[in-house]
């Protein structure tokens, strides 16, 4: 028995990266990033409203968050709808309270399905990032590049009809990806994506057009993964999210400006308990001087301008 | 390829009656931390035994989530090992000294050991003949001597992927220690066909990647649970040697959420006496020097 001889061989054994998208370089060795004021974190926050279809497939894999009981499954479809009913609506008390911009990842469903919500996000100047159509329509290699440019056109014009301005930013379903997702977020006027969870700070990502920014957005220390994957209590959250901020600040005294995302799944964090540990974690935060709170074209402007000074 | 219930590695030799181990000045435990320093291919070829990504390909998220320890996770890591005097014994996928000398030549700085754990941590054993999996191991001796000037001592196999032949293998070609082996908080003998090898412990349950994902572990509780069982392990240690391994990947330990209470576990190792601070090829050269042929003898009552 042996294997087939492709196996032992290894034509992207070189130096950097074994693709083309973006190249290496290490977090500490970067010049320095100064944000406005001379803060020390851009504080990002991004809530995230979902859309779960009652026939969602799992094609070519169920969305994390998605249907797992016989159809039709009312208990998680209304359970994540919740989310654009209720939660969302204590989250943004709080980011009232603490005056707070933000950008919300928007499935496009939801700009057709619950317009007003749409106009309550934009009368807050809350930013409209581009989620996807919902969270029934991943991003995947089995989709033809027609079909998959389709879903991206259809998702940004629903949500850049709403927002009354063009969607810089994009999150993918489930951060899932084609080959061809970057070159085709490119070719619709995407200048920034969430996806790609490899580092604390933006870097550029080359398409077949425009270069696109990856933007850091937390994966493993984001509420649906502490709370929901991981199974960890809110409590536990709360010290996570203290512990980030703690140690993000911390280096952006010796490195330069860091970003600390704070990703809220409005049907996670909007449910009543929850919110007070939000509302923790906030109070929390808003006890340090040295940070610019932004939404993700202003960070993502501000870097770039940087990063090409 | 056969096929037995029994791995027939070691023999049973029961913790209470065992040559006493002791360390090098005194010190009743060794403690060494093993970074795993890892390349996960973005494309990489099937393997017939197990699926390198569980999306699609390009499974985006998983291949980013693992670069992180190569671009952001690594220099957390370093630091807090730095800060307390620890030297890394680099689990390592060869190919990084190709991807990412730069990495490399950091840990190397330091005085940290490197071993083999692989091409690339998306290529695995499963499948292979004798000789391919010969390849692979000759393949890390000349890519870590061509980079490092060191001559690799373990051996860690590519995503814990293993044939029954994989330990003759690695004696043949002159490796000294595995960290396949989970069986014991000692190093042991391991039965081969020529030459010798013998195990050090390595530790699933002190491994991030198993603490995080497999178990969910909150990072302070991780912190906890590597300080209780350094206590434990400190504690015995008075009575024979013991061996604690820290295994690590910079794309877990190494995130901002994380970092600070694995810092503070290792200050609290570092703080005590009777402590050796060591790498696996000095834990396996001391034991080869001083316990190799006692602890082979003793096990011949039960099973060889």
């Amino acid at each position: 028995m042996s294997l087939p001889p492709e196996y032992m061989q290894y034509p992207m054994r070189r130096h950097g990266m074994d693709q083309d998208r973006y190249q290496w370089s290490s977090l500490t060795e970067r010049p320095r990033i100064e944000w406005p004021g001379g803060a020390r974190i851009a504080l990002w926050v991004t809530p995230i409203l979902q859309w779960f279809p009652l026939n969602m497939t799992s094609t070519p894999f169920l969305a994390p968050g998605g249907l797992t009981m016989p159809y039709p499954d009312y208990r998680h479809y209304t359970n994540r709808d919740y989310g654009n009913r209720v939660g969302i609506f204590r989250v943004l008390d709080l980011l009232e309270r603490y005056k707070l911009a933000a950008s919300t990842f928007v499935n496009a469903a939801i700009a057709e399905r619950y317009p007003s919500l749409l106009r309550e996000l934009v009368d807050r100047k809350i930013e409209i990032v581009a989620h996807g159509l919902d969270m029934g329509h991943l991003h995947h290699s089995g989709l033809s590049q027609e079909q998959e440019s389709e879903l991206v056109k259809r998702s940004c014009d629903m949500l850049a009809r709403a927002a009354g301005e063009p969607i810089k930013g994009w999150l993918s379903p489930g951060r899932s990806q084609s080959w061809s997702t970057l070159d085709i977020l490119a070719a619709h006027g995407i200048e920034y994506c969430c996806d790609w969870a490899n580092d604390d700070m933006p870097y550029e990502m080359r398409t077949s057009g425009e270069d696109v920014l990856s933007m850091p957005l937390a994966h493993e220390s984001d509420d649906r993964m502490i709370l929901q994957e991981f199974r960890h209590t809110e409590d536990q959250w709360l010290a996570q999210t203290k512990d980030r901020f703690e140690v993000l600040y911390r280096e952006a005294e010796r490195h330069g400006g860091r970003i600390m995302s704070l990703p809220l799944h409005a049907w996670i964090m909007g449910v009543p308990y929850r919110a007070t540990y939000l509302r923790e974690a906030l109070d929390y935060i808003a006890g340090h001087d040295k940070v610019w709170v932004a939404t993700g074209q202003q960070i993502a402007a501000e870097f770039r301008r940087q990063a090409a000074g | 390829m056969t096929i037995d219930a029994d791995p027939q590695l070691y023999s049973f030799l029961p913790y209470n009656r065992r040559p006493k181990i002791t360390w090098p000045n005194g010190a009743r435990i060794a403690v060494w931390v093993a970074p795993n320093i890892e390349f996960y291919e973005f494309d990489p070829p099937p393997n017939p035994k197990r699926k390198p990504w569980a999306r699609p390909l390009p499974d985006v998220l998983a291949y980013s989530h693992r670069d992180y320890g190569n671009r952001a996770g690594w220099q957390r890591m370093m630091e807090a090992m730095d800060a307390v005097g620890i030297r890394g014994s680099v689990s390592l996928n060869v190919a990084m000294c190709e991807h990412h000398p730069e990495i490399i030549e950091e840990c190397n700085k330091r005085g940290w050991e490197f071993y083999s754990h692989g091409i690339y941590n998306t290529r695995y054993t499963y499948g292979m003949s004798m000789d391919q999996e010969r390849e692979i191991v000759v393949d890390s001796i000349e890519t870590v001597r061509k980079w490092t000037g060191q001559t690799i001592a373990g051996w860690l196999s590519p995503a814990l992927s293993n044939n029954v032949w994989t330990m003759d293998l690695l004696a043949e070609a002159g490796i000294r220690y595995t960290c396949d082996l989970f069986h014991d908080d000692q190093p042991m003998p391991v039965a081969v066909k020529s030459g010798k090898l013998i195990s050090i412990p390595y530790s699933l349950e002190m491994n991030d990647v198993i603490a995080y994902l497999t178990n969910q572990c909150p990072p302070r509780h991780y912190g906890e649970t590597i300080k209780r069982q350094f206590d434990q392990l400190y504690a015995e240690g008075e009575r024979s040697g013991t061996v604690m391994c820290i295994p690590l990947h910079p794309y877990l330990v190494g995130h901002p959420h994380r970092i600070q209470p694995f810092a503070e576990a290792l200050q609290h190792i570092a703080k005590h006496d009777g402590v050796w601070l060591a790498t696996g090829r000095e834990i396996a050269e001391h034991f080869y020097s001083h316990y190799y042929d006692q602890m082979s003898g003793a096990g011949a009552e039960v099973k060889s």
